[in-house]
């Protein structure tokens, strides 16, 4: 069995005259690192909390490892939000033990020893390190679980080219070839050539899903310069 | 450091075209030891698959064979690798005579221009 993730007719409409997401259906494959890209307001963001459990779909449904969302498949997705949740108030080590106590799947020691690599102290509170720290700490600790599906939603928005290199290597050193990283991003030039496939969102439906590699070579040109053609307004 | 990549040609493309380069340069020599995907990747920073994609591309043309107990090696048939260092050669000439010709050069006066170009490095 070689798919991870199955989505049938999935659609959430937050009132009568939203659709965020309408009537996708896609199969994702294990070992895949794969980018959801799509304008603002195309339903990215809705279909990742549906991936995890956050939003409960209108209609439709999502399997992930033959199982429908409920505790056994948010014990196997790691997700990184958009927006920092960290408390400010916390210090690293104390975050480290939390992510320990609540996900079994969580690696501390692999969460240390990247933390060392970066130089950032654990016993720092979350409120003394820059926006940059603060995002790969938050990576480090989503990334140091063993998971099926590793979901980042804009895990490279607002942190500095080095700190972008350093995020994007994270996640080409973390490879598994049983487990699937799905990342949104605007920022899709940084990042293609880390991607095996793309989805592209508009409208809450889906535009496209292919590989890199078929776009670069059916059209000549970057995925980043064909988003902008597909999406010129 | 990440590779420079093109951004309009498939990435696997280019990675064969890199590694091909590495070995008939002598970076790889014949016989030795290439790093594993992963680290190549990681070095590259590029997706492991692409990178396994282009490997099993350079095991095709024989370029790379793969020892079970010993990972991927650079083939030392010495000849083949002669060979793929001709055909790129041939490959750059092509490309510069087109580009000269463009320019409006016919075949002797590119051949004239090469040769005052090389008396001055020499």
């Amino acid at each position: 069995m070689n798919e991870l993730i199955e989505i049938v007719g999935l659609t959430k409409s937050y009132d009568e005259r939203s659709v965020a997401v309408n009537n996708i259906t896609l199969t994702l494959p294990k070992g895949k690192i794969v980018g959801l890209l799509g304008p603002n307001g195309s339903g990215k963001t809705t279909l990742i909390k549906m991936l995890n459990g956050l939003l409960k779909p209108t209609r439709g449904s999502i399997k992930i490892n033959g199982r429908f969302i409920g505790p056994e498949t948010k014990a196997r997705v790691a997700y990184l939000p958009d927006r920092n949740c960290l408390p400010e108030y916390r210090t690293v080590s104390e975050m480290v033990a939390y992510f320990g106590d609540f996900y079994e799947d969580f690696e501390k020691t692999r969460a240390l020893e990247m933390l060392q690599s970066l130089n950032i102290d654990p016993g720092t509170k979350f409120k003394t390190l820059s926006k940059g720290t603060k995002e790969k700490v938050q990576l480090i600790l989503v990334m140091s679980r063993k998971a099926d599906l590793y979901v980042l939603d804009e895990p490279i928005a607002g942190v500095d080219p080095a700190a972008r290199d350093y995020i994007l290597r994270t996640i080409i050193n973390n490879y598994n070839p049983e487990a699937t990283v799905l990342i949104s991003t605007h920022l899709i030039g940084d990042i293609e050539q880390v991607l095996d496939e793309v989805i592209f969102m508009r409208y809450g439906q889906l535009a496209l899903y292919t590989s890199v590699d078929n776009i670069r070579e059916k059209y000549g040109k970057s995925v980043d310069a064909y988003f902008r053609e597909v999406f010129a307004c | 450091m990440a590779w420079e990549l093109d951004s309009d040609r498939p990435i696997y493309a280019q990675l064969v075209e890199r590694i091909q380069m590495q070995i008939v340069s002598g970076m790889y020599p014949p016989g030795g030891k290439l790093p594993s995907v992963r680290e190549l990747a990681a070095l590259a920073a590029v997706n492991p698959n692409t990178m396994q994609k282009a490997f099993a591309e350079l095991e095709r043309s024989g370029l790379i064979v793969t020892q079970r107990t010993n990972g991927r090696l650079v083939t030392e048939d010495e000849a083949l690798i002669k060979q793929i260092r001709q055909g790129l050669a041939e490959e750059h000439v092509k490309e510069f005579f087109n580009k000269m010709k463009e320019l409006g050069f016919t075949g002797g006066e590119i051949v004239e221009i090469i040769r005052e170009n090389q008396a001055s490095e020499e």
